[in-house]
């Protein structure tokens, strides 16, 4: 019955995703939507992303210094330690676990209360696709603004991890330097942007699965941002095991 | 002109439709009416095709709506203007994108076109100087009427409205009614509305429909229904003891109801 239950869930998830990789009945109002959703969900979502990455740099910066320093230790190690922490999981991952609570919640509460106010009935009544017409611009929006995302993310961690160093005097600003550019592996960047996109696309569809087929009312939709946000996260917790384990 | 051949539908083991056979005549408004729960919005559901037929037929001009391929159902739908419960406005869109949202995704026409189409049709509901507004700056009552004109922005050959009065005051009730019926008589379109309202039932009704639990109970206009025997109908129309004795006083003293 449980294995049931989320193979039923699991292909109606399919069958959506196949109405919304159809081609836009209009370009002009396709890249209008497209334009709208990268502003909406990826550019707003820029300030989050680097105030959470700056404390987030600084704190590892701090972490790194205090507990993994030691005089057995080159003096670089705590600023190299940074940047691979900083490029390899948190700009990529756990930055999309925090964007899974915005911008899915946004899109399951959005396209829930479309549902619940018939605006989705009306548009299929109009002949309108109405699933690529929502949910294809904000697929596409997500995953152009991500990668972006990703580098902002990564310098402003740097960023503050300096902050550490020039404001609070955690290390020398030459040890930190030193670390952050010893032995750097250009293919971590790539790594780190291949699985946002991967990510981008859970946190765009999953959330737009769960706000499309709500059924009932405003009780239904606040479930259904929750579900999303869940259910996103657990998929980028898991998935991040196996492109983690692919891409290395 | 719509006709509907004996239709079922039913959900998991509930039976909502029972052989409905019925016609919706071109140029008319139609009106179905019923308790809340008979079916009537299960109905018009199924002649939009937001919900397929669990047996029976969906006649579109002669053509079965059930049948058709996707591509023809999305032509066909081009062919429909709806105005739910709700209005159902997109809210992030301003009173003239609403209006012009059917012309963006479907026509071919230049923006001033369309700029001018839209307002045209808004102008037709009576609500010039609202086109920037937002749905959520609007009353009920012009939401319902924002509504009608985006419906009728692309000059749709068949019009459905769920319960278009809900929510409103009589007053302004009568003003949608009259507007319905305008556009109705102007466009030759076939109106398909879904109603609880007795004012809308006696005033604009053309060809009522009343549903009873799932099935087709009576049917004909509003002249009609003052000397109907159907005790079904009669004691829908006139539920409050107030509008019983004022049935039975026009039919003893053989009076008729004279419309403006």
């Amino acid at each position: 019955m449980f294995i049931y239950k989320y193979l039923t869930i699991l292909g109606r998830y399919i069958m959506l995703m196949r109405r919304t990789f159809a081609r836009p009945e209009r370009m002009r109002m396709f890249f209008k939507q497209y334009v709208k959703e990268m502003a909406q969900l990826g550019v707003n979502s820029i300030g989050i992303v680097l105030l959470i990455s700056f404390f987030i740099g600084a704190v590892i910066c701090i972490q790194m210094k205090l507990n993994i320093q030691s005089p057995w230790m080159p003096r670089w190690v705590s600023g190299y330690t940074t940047r691979e922490i900083l490029l390899l999981e948190f700009s990529s991952s756990i930055m999309c676990l925090i964007l899974a609570g915005k911008v899915g919640s946004n899109i399951a509460s959005e396209l829930g209360t479309m549902r619940v106010t018939q605006q989705i009935d009306a548009l299929d009544i109009m002949g309108v696709n109405s699933a690529s017409y929502l949910i294809l611009p904000k697929i596409l929006g997500m995953l152009t603004i991500m990668p972006f995302l990703v580098i902002f993310s990564s310098a402003t961690g740097i960023l503050g991890a300096y902050a550490t160093s020039y404001i609070g005097q955690v290390l020398p600003p030459d040890d930190l330097t030193a670390g952050i550019q010893h032995n750097f592996v250009p293919w971590f960047l790539w790594m780190s942007i291949i699985k946002s996109q991967f990510f981008a696309f859970i946190i765009s569809s999953v959330p737009a699965f769960c706000g499309y087929t709500v059924e009932g009312g405003s009780v239904n939709v606040g479930k259904a941002s929750t579900d999303a946000v869940v259910s996103s996260s657990v998929l980028i917790l898991f998935s991040d095991v196996f492109l983690t384990q692919l891409l290395s | 002109m719509i006709e509907v051949k004996n239709l079922f539908k039913s959900f998991e083991d509930k039976d909502v439709l029972k052989d409905i056979s019925t016609v919706f005549e071109d140029g008319k408004t139609n009106l179905i009416i019923g308790q809340s729960g008979s079916g009537k919005t299960v109905l018009m559901k199924n002649l939009v095709g937001l919900l397929e037929p669990t047996k029976g037929q969906v006649l579109y001009d002669g053509r079965d709506f059930v049948q058709m391929s996707k591509r023809e159902k999305v032509m066909m739908r081009r062919e429909m203007g709806m105005i739910f419960q709700s209005a159902a406005l997109f809210d992030s869109l301003s009173v003239l994108e609403n209006v012009m949202f059917p012309l963006d995704m479907f026509s071919s026409m230049t923006l001033r076109e369309r700029q001018r189409r839209a307002m045209d049709c808004l102008d037709r509901v009576n609500l010039h100087g609202a086109e920037e507004k937002f749905p959520g700056e609007i009353s009920g009552g012009m939401q319902k009427r924002v509504a009608i004109a985006r419906a009728i922005a692309l000059n749709p050959k068949y019009l459905f409205c769920d319960e278009p009065n809900s929510g409103l005051d009589p007053k302004t009730s009568l003003v949608i009614d009259e507007l319905l019926q305008g556009i109705t008589r102007e466009f030759n379109m076939t109106t398909i509305i879904n109603t609880h309202d007795m004012n809308s039932v006696m005033g604009i009704g053309e060809n009522i429909i009343f549903i009873y639990e799932g099935r087709k109970e009576w049917q004909g206009v509003s002249a009609d229904i003052m000397g109907s025997t159907n005790e079904r109908l009669t004691d829908f129309i006139f539920a409050s003891d107030l509008l019983k004795d004022m049935r039975k006083m026009v039919i003893d003293n053989g009076l008729h109801i004279k419309k403006s």
